[in-house]
């Protein structure tokens, strides 16, 4: 892991600068301001439908906000384009997982979108870790929930990113798998990585820098 | 741990998965093929038996037809990544995303439009053609079938995420594809009257050459607001 030092070395940070988020014609939230520096983990609550996704979304530049900006390092995210989307790892509601490939297929393409070649026997290992002995060569189709919710966060374990934007993470994991991944981001903050997270379930992250930002409108 | 990869491995394997996925779920890509050969077909069967009327057609009914196969597959070029959420990921990675969507567009003409060029010979057979118009036939299906993969990425784009998309592509897109159905039966049609199918040729090449540049920068722009 020693190129996972490289970023972690420097002091990154991701700001919102008034902030104003519209689905429809229905305002989510507005003059939304934050400043994460390397080690923050953002833990964004609010009801259903109070606009966590879309935040998330904006943050990561898939979405355009209807005003203000996001900055990474002091530069407007939608002027940086590929130059910023290439630091961030995303993981949706929407896992991103090709029913029609393997899991060990899934993995290595997810990686190789952010430029990462793995070789067989890390991917293979990461997915040992997370409960993949017998299914590996199995299309994802044919697998439960939580294990394609499994396939999509293994990248978590491979890739080095500074950022990490993470929607509902937890969600269809079981205990086990739980432990692993807040074991992962709680390493990851504490290492220097920014996280931005929303999640419903009972979890409290043992970390040094834990923000709070509550949608509701 | 792991490497870089360059730009080039990157969209070769966003290019390979497309191909990849389709081997797997094969009756979509045969189905094109399939519809292309018996839809040509009819024709023959349904207009008698007299050769000078079937070569004459068979231009327009062959490009006809091939356009018609070629829409055929449009709606899925974007819409099943759009489901999973893998376009997502797409659009996240860390190349250009007009290169991505080339890198798709090129592999849906690789397994929808390719496949036609090697099988209209065949077909034009049936209808009576010489084989210097079965040769220009398949030169200008060549570059015909990329042009009409291009200009349809950009409705496929534009209708993502929207119900009943695939009469709503075919009101949008065919009118694009008139120029390439013109200079395309065009060629095919100069050789029959003995002349020269040069001059439709280029033109089809320059309708191609235009496409190759604006097509993927208008879908590419289509599919962010799509993502919005």
């Amino acid at each position: 892991m020693a190129n996972e030092m490289t970023f972690l070395a420097s002091n990154h940070h991701l700001s919102a600068d008034n902030l104003v988020g519209v689905r429809g014609d229905r305002l989510l939230f507005k003059k939304l301001n934050f400043n994460l520096s390397s080690g923050t983990v953002l833990y964004l609550q609010g009801a259903n439908g109070s606009g966590k996704t879309t935040l998330l979304r904006t943050i990561c530049g898939l979405a355009k906000p209807y005003e203000g900006q996001i900055n990474w390092c002091g530069e407007d995210i939608s002027a940086l384009a590929e130059e910023y989307s290439k630091h961030v790892l995303y993981i949706g509601h929407l896992s991103g997982i090709k029913e029609d490939l393997t899991a060990l297929e899934n993995l290595q393409f997810s990686l190789a979108l952010s430029g990462t070649d793995i070789s067989k026997n890390n991917a293979v290992e990461a997915l040992k870790m997370l409960g993949f002995e017998k299914c590996l060569n199995l299309p994802t189709r044919m697998l439960s929930q939580g294990q394609k919710r499994r396939v999509a966060l293994a990248r978590l374990w491979l890739q080095d990113l500074p950022i990490w934007i993470l929607d509902e993470p937890f969600t269809a994991l079981d205990t086990l798998a739980t432990n692993l991944l807040k074991q992962k981001i709680e390493a990851f903050a504490i290492d220097g990585g920014i996280v931005v997270m929303t999640t419903h379930q009972e979890v409290t992250l043992n970390v040094p820098n834990l923000m709070h930002i509550r949608l509701d409108f | 741990m792991s490497q870089n990869l360059s730009t080039f491995s990157v969209l070769y394997r966003i290019f390979m998965r497309d191909i990849k996925v389709a081997m797997r779920r094969q009756s979509d890509v045969t189905a094109v093929f399939f519809f292309f050969i018996i839809a040509a077909s009819l024709f023959p069967l349904g207009s008698g038996s007299d050769p000078k009327l079937l070569s004459a057609m068979a231009p327009s009914v062959l490009w006809v037809t091939a356009l018609l196969s070629c829409m055929l597959s449009l709606s899925r070029m974007y819409a099943s990544d759009h489901a999973d959420g893998t376009l997502e990921q797409v659009m996240l990675s860390n190349q250009p995303t007009v290169l991505i969507v080339l890198m798709k567009i090129l592999a849906h003409w690789v397994l929808s439009g390719l496949p036609l060029v090697f099988v209209a010979p065949l077909i034009g057979l049936q209808f009576n053609l010489s084989s210097a118009e079965l040769q220009i036939l398949a030169i200008s299906l060549l570059m015909g079938t990329l042009a009409l993969s291009l200009i349809g990425s950009i409705g496929a784009a534009l209708t993502l995420g929207i119900r009943g998309t695939g009469v709503l592509i075919a009101i949008l897109v065919l009118p694009l594809y008139i120029p390439v159905l013109v200079f395309g039966a065009g060629a095919v049609n100069a050789v029959s009257i003995g002349m020269s199918p040069n001059g439709a040729l280029s033109l089809l090449g320059a309708v191609l050459a235009m496409a190759l540049v604006f097509a993927p920068l208008a879908s590419a722009a289509a599919l962010r607001i799509a993502l919005d």
